[in-house]
């Protein structure tokens, strides 16, 4: 249970917020027409004839939408149901141009699911926690208005008009914005994996409507709840929940009490404020669509569904601990993103041909790598770094130097800015720019002894207990290598000759 | 030479195959009819020259040796729903007054593929929604047909393919589309003593045609013939993949197949269909039509429909339903009409747009449909009705396992005065009662000229079939042509 409380004068407050996320759905048509769904368009270049609703037009479901929505409901292990029905959901407005958009309110594709929220202490999520998901349905996403084209009139875009949206409603499992947050990171995060949905906020392509009440620590009843629309970013998704659930701490407080009602979040302040009512909302009409037969999907459907899932951000996460033997930060960090672990496991598996052992013997070494060797370097570098330089190749090569020990981690990494800037080859650079450490112990025995013969007085001091000296040895001996000896042969020399 | 306007679908395929007359003179016959016949208001726009260049290169094709289509130079009457490219298409409405599609609908442009061509746009009541031709916003439609008491009269052509029925009666179109959503095939056919059948729900693409209630909408020809509908038919019908309710089975060749032999076949009688209120002549075609049917080697069954009293207003929940749902895109945004009155906002705009735009029936029917769906009634209506539907279909379901198809009359009165019902909806939803329960079922069903009542106006008789097997609906059709021996016109006065 989440600690997140609002200090009220009256005592504490709970807060119980559900989310309903609309993604949109990744692919190249609209849920039911052939028009384009790329984004950047110029303004109705996107629009076919049923789009625009033009008389007598008729919607024809897309397979891929369909499939896409199914993947991401075997993604949070939900049930998919196998009979599931359009609804039109009716309502006047200008970015609406059938007058209904087609949704699923009484027959949706995805049933019951959920998804885990990772625990982090420092934002007070003390354990790992499942947030359930009531459901998944598809519907229309509809058009954009512009009213800063002309002084008196407001134009329209349909470019987006009945893109496929999912939308994905959870239960008000959730006690604080912190929650909130993970929820939607998470979720974009399974999205991304499942290639459903592109997860980009600032296009749009993913938005929440927020749901939120408040209550006494210890009430079981829900309070009235209010419900702040498309709000696109995590940042505000928690910004709207902390404002909001203070506004109506507050309200309450102050003796009055919560409207069921829409709120706008005003993402300049933080703030959220009144759109409309219950009492004026909209009475949708809902029926089924009669233009469409219900959706019925085959085994062989759901089949194809499963047997294109990709391993999944929790599985993934519990396969890099437990079988790469890697850290729970390092799998945290390296799962988050769809492009992290893609870079990792391609790094992964060169680096461990390369040096010719099992994935999970190099598998720290590259995270580390991956994770802050290598980004450290980037972002010293700057704009001098040429990303596209720094192939899955190169960097398994250097690696692969390291782990033979032809290079020390100081090499690996002035190896790799040349890699950035130049785009040479790392062994070449090594050979070329004089960046290889010295494993020959003749020419490091030769520098040991005459440091020892030269250091009598503290060899004397060492062998009687003085252990701390051990590092000016290798100091010493480094200084004389000119830094280039390889530690590790260095450490065991001089252990044999100081005895 | 021959009056070319007399000939039915086949003979002026015929003709034009074996070099009778050429397309371009059936054309140019049936162009002067048209004009000929204003006075009967049957067309809102007419396209001679439509109909000419598909006549030409009818006669092209058949000099080049060319396998000709089906329709081949047959101009037909094109019902004003039926959305065609770059010529008006307003569904006899306001608010798509001007409007010229950029698209051409499925089921015409199988026609024109076929070698039809289009004589014209027809009148039909606003957004097909009415049973007399009254509702359009271009005029009422005079029936061809007059009492014979002397006086004039104008009766109701049916609806809402009242253009296309007075057209084909009037014999200034050999054949011409309808759409039926409660019975807008039948009625009109049986007010003005032709054919036309409404096909399995799903045969003809929905596609291109303005919609009207979606569940029940369905095209379907109008002929003089059975065999004229069945040809005709062949050529709209078909899967569509920009239809997702249309059926994806192949087209039978329903004309060639065409058997007026029933021995062996049941015809299933419906008792409930024997309403108080319903006119003793109909009741009298009706035992003609039993005793025809008979004559043709069927065996006569009495069967049970017991759902049929609900029919009617089951069916007048769901299809205002849809269609308030359905018109909301006549909005004046994106083409159509448009009222902006000063300093309107952009729900002023919509209020005066369909205010201006829609007529009476239309209103009448949105604000039905509306409150139906509203929260707290949609249960009590149209949860209600769909229950009724799924139970129409069964009693249809039940009646198959006793006979092959059903006999019944397809309207309760013969053509009745314009006017006549104008001020009383009620009565006016009371034309449907025989019609709308193929329609909520999905059948196949035709209307078939049975004779003249005693004021000499054609009375229709309506077999209903199961799911697909139209065939069997235009056999028993076909015997019944047979021996009604309908051959009355009506005599020409406009």
């Amino acid at each position: 249970m989440s600690n997140y409380r609002i200090q009220g004068a009256t005592g504490e407050w709970e807060v119980v917020i559900g989310l309903e996320v609309h993604a949109q759905v990744t692919s190249k048509a609209k849920l039911f027409s052939s028009a384009s769904t790329e984004f950047g368009a110029e303004p109705n270049a996107q629009v076919s004839l049923i789009d625009a609703a033009m008389p007598g037009m008729l919607p024809v479901p897309n397979r891929e939408c369909i499939r896409q929505a199914v993947r991401t409901g075997m993604a949070i292990e939900a049930q998919i149901n196998k009979w599931s029905r359009f609804d039109r959901k009716n309502y006047f407005y200008a970015d609406l141009p059938q007058g209904y958009q087609i949704s699923q309110l009484y027959h949706p594709l995805v049933g019951e699911g959920a998804l885990t929220i990772d625990a982090d202490e420092k934002v007070g999520i003390p354990e790992d926690k499942v947030i359930r998901i009531e459901r998944i349905h598809v519907e229309q996403d509809a058009g954009k208005l512009m009213h800063d084209q002309h002084p008196t009139m407001s134009y329209v875009d349909l470019n987006r008009t009945g893109v496929a949206l999912m939308e994905i409603v959870s239960r008000p499992d959730m006690t604080s914005p912190a929650e909130a947050g993970a929820y939607v990171r998470k979720l974009r995060s399974i999205l991304r994996y499942v290639g459903s949905c592109d997860g980009n906020m600032e296009e749009g392509s993913m938005r929440a409507d927020v749901n939120v009440s408040v209550r006494k620590v210890g009430d079981t009843e829900l309070g009235t709840r209010t419900e702040t629309k498309n709000v696109n970013s995590v940042r505000f998704v928690m910004q709207a929940i902390e404002h909001e659930a203070q506004r109506q701490v507050d309200v309450i407080e102050d003796g009055g009490t919560i409207v069921q009602e829409t709120r706008l979040f005003d993402p300049n302040t933080g703030t959220t404020r009144s759109m409309r009512s219950k009492e004026d909302a909209h009475d949708y009409r809902y029926f089924p669509d009669p233009d469409l037969l219900p959706l019925e999907l085959d085994d062989a459907f759901l089949e194809d569904c499963r047997a294109s899932l990709p391993e999944l951000p929790d599985a993934k996460r519990a396969r890099y601990t437990g079988e790469l033997g890697l850290s729970d930060y390092n799998a945290r960090e390296l799962t988050a993103e769809v492009e992290t672990f893609a870079r990792f496991e391609t790094l992964l598996a060169a680096t461990a041909k390369g040096i010719g052992k099992p994935e999970k013997d190099v598998a720290t070494q590259v995270a580390n790598w991956s994770l802050s060797v290598a980004p450290g370097v980037i972002k010293a570098l700057g704009d001098e770094a040429d990303i596209a330089h720094a192939t899955a190749e190169r960097q398994a090569s250097i690696l692969d130097m390291q782990a033979k020990g032809e290079i020390s981690g100081g090499q690996a990494k002035e190896i790799f800015e040349i890699v950035l800037k130049e785009g040479r080859d790392p062994a070449e650079i090594a050979d070329t720019e004089g960046l290889k450490q010295v494993s020959d112990t003749g020419a490091i025995e030769e520098a040991i002894d005459t440091i020892i013969a030269n250091n009598a007085d503290k060899v004397e001091e060492y062998r009687g207990g003085k252990d701390k000296l051990f590092g000016f040895f290798v100091g010493q001996t480094m200084k004389a290598m000119q830094g280039k000896a390889n530690p590790a042969v260095v450490n065991q020399l001089l252990k044999e000759k100081l005895g | 030479m021959t009056d070319l306007t007399s000939l039915g679908v086949r003979e002026i395929r015929d003709g034009v195959a074996n070099g009778a007359f050429s397309a371009v003179e059936v054309a140019e016959a049936f162009n002067a009819a048209v004009a000929a016949a204003a006075q009967l208001n049957a067309f809102i726009v007419t396209t001679p020259d439509h109909a000419l260049e598909a006549a030409k290169k009818v006669d092209a094709d058949r000099a080049a040796g060319k396998e000709l289509g089906k329709m081949a130079g047959v101009p037909i009457g094109m019902k004003d729903l039926f959305a065609t490219k770059h010529v008006q298409t307003t569904a006899a409405s306001h608010i798509l007054e001007g409007f010229k599609p950029e698209y051409e609908s499925t089921v015409s442009q199988k026609l024109w593929d076929a070698g039809a061509g289009m004589l014209g746009k027809l009148n039909l009541d606003q957004f097909a929604m009415g049973s007399s031709n009254e509702t359009s916003y271009f005029g009422d439609v005079a029936n061809p047909w007059r009492r014979n008491d002397g006086g004039n009269a104008k009766l109701a052509p049916g609806g809402s393919s009242g253009g296309s029925s007075a057209a084909v009666a009037a014999r200034i179109a050999p054949a011409a589309t309808g759409t039926d959503t409660g019975g807008s095939i039948r009625q009109p056919a049986a007010f003005t003593g032709i054919s036309g059948i409404k096909p399995t729900y799903g045969r003809c693409s929905r596609w291109g045609i303005v919609a009207f209630a979606s569940s029940l909408d369905q095209a379907g020809p109008m002929a003089r013939s059975v065999e004229d509908c069945a040809i005709m038919l062949e050529a709209m019908a078909g899967f569509d993949p920009k239809d997702s309710t249309s059926l994806e089975l192949d087209v039978p060749a329903w004309a060639e197949s065409l058997n007026a032999d029933l021995k062996g076949k049941r015809v299933g009688i419906p008792r409930e269909y024997r309403m108080d209120g319903t006119d003793e002549e109909i009741l009298k075609s009706w035992d003609d039509g039993i005793a025809w049917l008979k004559d043709a080697g069927a065996e006569v069954v009495d069967i049970s429909l017991p759902h049929t009293k609900y029919a009617l207003p089951a069916y007048y929940i769901v299809a205002p339903a849809e269609a308030s749902s359905n018109l909301a895109r006549y909005d004046g945004v994106r083409y159509g009409l448009r009222d902006l009155p000063e300093k309107a906002g952009l729900q002023d705009m919509y209020a005066a747009t369909r205010a201006a735009g829609f007529g009476d029936e239309v209103k009448r029917r949105i604000l039905i449909g509306t409150y139906v769906l509203s929260a707290g009634f949609y249960d009590a209506y149209y949860t209600q009705a769909m229950k009724v539907r799924t139970l129409i279909q069964r009693d249809f379901e039940a009646a198959w396992e006793k006979c092959d198809f059903v006999l019944a009359p397809t309207t309760p009165t013969a053509a009745f005065p314009l006017g006549d019902k104008l001020d009383d909806p009620l009565a006016m939803y009371l034309n449907d009662v025989f019609s709308v329960p193929a329609s909520l079922a999905g059948l196949p069903a035709m209307s078939v000229p049975a004779g003249l009542n005693k004021d000499g106006l054609p009375l229709g008789l309506q077999i209903v079939g199961p799911a697909f097997d139209e065939q069997a609906v235009l056999n028993a059709g076909l015997a019944i042509e047979q021996r009604a021996g309908f051959t009355a016109k009506p005599e020409k006065w406009w």
